[in-house]
């Protein structure tokens, strides 16, 4: 064969371009944030330095934990609201439709990740105002006004429009490729229509339901313009805190603490969740 | 089996899970030929006024000028370094390929306000910020992960003999990547062109925090949102829907029906 150098020439213009790109643009801003966490800022200026000042004043500071605890409470419950919500679709869409049709409903509901959060919220907040779309149509029936806006509830609605459509597509994904005779199995030997899901679907799937979960709480956690627009940000969550310390305050370093914290939270709970959903049920060899 | 009642059930209740998510990008269609300033039901007469605003509105023409090029420019370069990832993970095996490949992978799983922040620093650091090749490099970061997943599935489908043969033949390695590899994946390669382009034309977190006065098209409905309620951002919104639709069902299109053709 060729010359060894030759080789490596061309094995490298493919492996190269990426570790690059990805250390210079990926890597370095990522550590770059975490050094900064320890910089100072003097007269609206961010200065190099090694101190703990910034962590300091964020983790002693009650609105930073009361932010935190909220941020962490809000995107666990829209997880498990899309969970919900979606497992009905999802096993409909698994066990009940044909297979032509669960392909079109997964590509339908892949549409909505392409196109504008920010206008499917702007949507959102006509459709719940006060004398929006909503609260209009309940006047017909008599009910109402109710106040969505600036609630937990507008909150939730927007990171349902993230999520919903994710958990749907991945739950169906899970079920689907169940092995069928299994579930079959069950019926045949009585065992009655919940007790299957309960006994038999949802065990099986467990590792698909554990990441599609663990993705929707990433999703509102990260997430500033549901909070934002439809919460009102009253109770601002951390991306709300990153974004006003930030964009108004010149404040990277301290930013950069409260991106730290929610990285450090994200990583923890996705370990739980993968250790969580590759644990071998109980009695299983 | 208690089929038809359950059946009905359930149809009436995926039919409410696709309402909920359709429902938000339906009424922006319909708000956008509506007179009302604050729209809502029953609805008000029919107008393009909006349409004619963002149309007369030189600021929205810089952004969608903006916007192009950054999707255009994240697109290209997205799709290379994909290119590149996926065929050495197609091709290779070596020590630390696990960390190689995590390192394409990892970035879509921090949110995005985190690596808006980590941008901004970094950039300026350097003096790249404040540009809109700085959101052209950040969306590249973004968007590199889902071109390589696109590429290295149609690569999946390639016989690994046919490269060898090439080889056998008397060609390069050169000439078998451009006679064989590159044509092969020339449906994924569109496809990703297409997705890449739609995630960078709406992704606005990264974009608003390193662009500075360079604005795109979300950066604009931000602003617009942010002061108050404006329908002038439907008719914007819509136009923003068809440009991503018509990309991704391109992307859908291109990639499925090879896909199909590669099997029969």
């Amino acid at each position: 064969m060729s010359a060894k150098h030759k080789i490596d020439l061309y094995a490298l213009t493919w492996r190269l371009p990426i570790i690059l790109w990805q250390l210079i643009f990926f890597v370095g801003p990522v550590l770059f944030m975490i050094a900064i966490s320890f910089f100072v800022v003097k007269n609206y200026r961010m200065t190099e330095a090694f101190e703990f000042v910034n962590w300091q004043r964020m983790l002693t500071r009650g609105y930073f934990w009361d932010s935190y605890w909220y941020t962490v409470f809000i995107a666990s419950l829209s997880a498990a609201i899309a969970m919900f919500l979606a497992f009905p679709a999802a096993w409909a869409l698994a066990f009940r439709a044909s297979e032509n049709l669960r392909r079109w409903a997964v590509f339908l509901l892949i549409i909505p990740f392409f196109t504008s959060y920010l206008v499917r919220t702007f949507s959102w907040y006509v459709i719940l105002a006060e004398s929006g779309v909503l609260n209009a149509m309940l006047g017909y029936v008599g009910l109402g006004p109710y106040k969505m806006l600036n609630t937990h509830f507008g909150t939730i609605v927007g990171y349902l429009t993230l999520t919903l459509p994710l958990a749907v597509i991945l739950q169906t994904v899970t079920m689907a490729n169940i092995d069928k005779t299994l579930v079959e199995a069950a019926r045949n030997l009585g065992c009655k229509p919940l007790a299957t899901i309960w006994r038999v679907v949802l065990p099986l799937s467990k590792t698909g339901f554990v990441v599609t979960a663990l993705f929707c709480f990433i999703l509102a956690f990260g997430d500033f313009v549901a909070p934002f627009y439809l919460g009102g940000s009253q109770e601002p969550t951390l991306p709300i805190l990153i974004l006003d310390t930030t964009k108004s305050g010149q404040q990277w370093p301290r930013a950069a603490v409260v991106a730290i914290m929610m990285m450090l939270t994200l990583f923890a709970v996705a370990f739980t969740a993968i250790v969580l959903a590759y644990r071998k049920p109980k009695g299983a060899r | 089996m208690q089929g038809r009642g359950l059946n009905i059930i359930l149809g009436v209740y995926v039919a409410l899970i696709f309402t909920f998510v359709f429902a938000p990008i339906f009424f922006s269609l319909v708000f956008s030929f509506n007179s009302q300033r604050f729209p809502t039901i029953p609805l008000g007469e029919f107008s393009t006024e909006w349409y004619a605003k963002i149309l007369t509105d030189p600021d929205i023409w810089q952004a969608v000028r903006n916007s192009v090029i950054v999707s255009v420019s994240t697109a290209l370069l997205a799709t290379t370094l994909g290119f590149c990832t996926a065929y050495t993970d197609f091709r290779y095996n070596f020590r630390f390929k696990g960390p190689y490949l995590a390192l394409i992978l990892l970035p879509p799983t921090i949110p995005l306000i985190i690596m808006a922040l980590a941008m901004l620093a970094w950039l300026s650091r350097l003096g790249l910020s404040g540009q809109l090749w700085s959101i052209i490099m950040a969306h590249s970061v973004l968007t590199a992960p889902f071109a390589m997943a696109i590429i290295r599935l149609r690569l999946h489908q390639m016989d690994p003999d046919l490269e060898a043969a090439a080889w056998n033949l008397g060609g390069t390695e050169w000439q078998a990547m451009r006679h064989v590899i590159v044509p092969f994946c020339m449906p994924a390669i569109v496809s990703s062109l297409c997705l890449t382009a739609a995630v960078s034309f709406d992704e606005f977190a990264v974009a608003w925090f390193v662009s500075g006065l360079n604005k795109t098209v979300p950066i604009v409905i931000l602003e617009i949102v942010q002061g108050n309620i404006d329908p002038q951002v439907n008719a914007i919104g819509t136009f923003v829907f068809l440009t991503s639709m018509t990309l991704v069902v391109a992307a859908q299109v291109i990639f499925i029906s090879r896909q199909i053709k590669s099997h029969s």
